[in-house]
């Protein structure tokens, strides 16, 4: 199989493209910069992507069946409620919530001193569901029937638009992976014409003592390739080891889940090779227009 | 063999050549003249297809160049030297690479070329710049430097557009004989220059023709030097 140019070692080819001055420099620190910034894209898209699934999946599969405070028979109700749902496909567990459970779900709003016993709180029973879920109408038919008043909520009013909002979070990561990549192919793209047309002499020169386009192109690819590659790489390192150093206390807040963890870590690893391939295809295409517009 | 066949070249809006013709045999060492803007150095970029005619046919060394692939040109740069007026380099290569550039291009091992390089270092009287870059070398090391260049490949011809343009007398000479020894291996040697001295001077040594241009045409200058 043939070695792909950028691959190839061949220290004149290299030589004859200087290998420090503006344009050196614009090829690599542009490559950093976009690399850098494609870490920080990586890492929000995870981040969206686990944040979207962790909505779904939190509130998908269960269910609450709601019994409004009456004065007596609720043991009784609750009893006849439990044994419907046992009996009806696509449910999984059920359990009342006993007082402490209650206490700590109402925490959040109205404290830990909340004295339940003075207050008519519905009776909660929390349901998870199996396989595709029981038939809410038909459950909802029976438990009136049976235990009036009791409603069985699998919470979907609520669900469809964190779920929605869960959809745009995961289209926004991609976007924003999608636009830095772009951009990152414009500027290396940008970098290689500048870099071309300021050796304008080195090209003039080759091609006087009978370089062929080949030889030329390869000279260039080699060494924007590399340069590309070197930069990513160096960007790529600076943007791992800031978001390692990222305040890990961030639980909540914008940057609550913004980081990665795990094999995640080898996602950025691919912004350097990327960055090769793209700078070995803009250097190729930025060569051939400028050797083609050439006697 | 250089030939020219009813050519025909505009330049800034104006006819510089209306058909015209000529034949250089192989092994012929041949002056050009003529005031400035006649065309001499768009004659020589021709013939080093740097640039192409409107019409009419240019032949090197028996290739209709007009035919020729961006390959095939390549090719055949490789047997055409070339000596600017001003000597174009790759600033940051050193004097030895950069003489040593063409059969780099050409594939040659460094070794190969590297067994030639010093003798012909030593031979433009540059042995002692090798290392040196070329904005560190003066007017006439710049044409030394770019005739070696020209040369490394042993070219069939030879072109040299002004190559005393911007040296003293001492060096002029010092020019003219290494074109003088390229002759006498067998190159064609084509020489822009509006030094008559120089072709006085080259006149005892070797058989040369003088070619002017003048009007868009090329005629022989009637005497042999």
């Amino acid at each position: 199989m043939r070695r792909p140019s950028f691959l190839s070692t061949d220290p004149t080819a290299a030589r004859v493209v200087p290998a420090t001055g503006f344009t050196a420099a614009l090829t690599i620190v542009s490559s950093a910069a976009t690399a850098f910034l494609a870490v920080f894209a990586i890492a929000l898209s995870l981040a969206a992507g686990d944040l979207a699934t962790r909505w779904e999946t939190e509130l998908a599969g269960t269910a609450t069946v709601r019994l409004p405070a009456a004065d007596e028979g609720q043991d009784v109700q609750v009893a006849t409620i439990l044994e419907a749902l046992k009996q009806t496909p696509g449910i999984g567990t059920a359990h009342r919530l006993d007082d402490g459970e209650q206490a700590a779900l109402l925490a959040p709003w109205f404290g830990t001193d909340l004295p339940l016993d003075s207050l008519r709180l519905p009776i909660l029973i929390e349901v998870t569901e199996i396989g595709d879920g029981p038939d809410v109408e038909g459950l909802n038919l029976r438990l009136e029937a049976e235990a009036p008043g009791a409603v069985y909520d699998n919470h979907g009013r609520w669900r469809a638009p964190l779920a929605e909002a869960a959809g745009w979070l995961r289209k926004l990561g991609t976007v924003s992976l999608i636009l830095i990549a772009g951009v990152m192919a414009v500027t290396i793209a940008l970098a290689a014409s500048a870099a071309l047309a300021a050796n304008g002499q080195v090209i003039d020169v080759l091609r006087l003592v009978g370089a062929r386009d080949a030889w030329i192109t390869r000279a260039f690819v080699q060494r924007f390739t590399l340069r590309a590659a070197a930069g990513a790489g160096a960007g790529t390192l600076i943007g791992m080891i800031a978001l390692l150093l990222m305040p890990g206390g961030a639980e909540t807040g914008i940057l609550a889940g913004l980081g990665l963890s795990g094999v995640e870590w080898l996602w950025p690893l691919v912004i350097p090779p990327a960055a090769a391939l793209l700078a070995y295809a803009a250097t190729r295409a930025a060569a051939a227009r400028r050797l083609g517009s050439a006697p | 063999m250089i030939e020219l066949d009813d050519v025909v070249v505009g330049y800034g809006g104006r006819t510089l050549f209306d058909g015209m013709s000529m034949s250089l045999p192989q092994g012929s060492f041949h002056f050009l003249t003529g005031p400035s803007g006649a065309g001499k150095t768009t004659l020589l970029r021709m013939v080093s297809m740097e640039l192409r005619p409107s019409s009419g046919r240019v032949r090197v060394l028996d290739e209709d160049v007009g035919r020729l692939d961006r390959d095939g040109i390549a090719r055949m740069r490789r047997r055409i030297g070339v000596v600017h007026q001003d000597s174009r380099f790759i600033d940051h290569m050193t004097v030895a690479e950069n003489v040593r550039l063409p059969a780099t291009v050409a594939g040659q091992s460094e070794a190969t070329a590297d067994a030639h390089l010093a003798e012909l270092l030593g031979w433009v009287g540059l042995g002692d710049q090798a290392a040196q870059h070329p904005p560190e070398l003066s007017g006439g090391e710049r044409q030394r430097a770019a005739l070696a260049r020209a040369v490394i490949l042993s070219p069939d011809v030879v072109l040299a557009d002004e190559p005393t343009g911007n040296v003293d007398w001492d060096m002029s000479l010092r020019i003219l004989d290494l074109l003088i020894q390229l002759n006498r291996l067998g190159k064609t040697i084509l020489c822009a220059t509006h030094d008559l001295n120089l072709i006085r001077q080259a006149k005892s040594r070797v058989t040369s023709r003088v070619l002017r241009l003048k009007g868009g045409r090329v005629e022989q200058a009637g005497i042999d030097l």
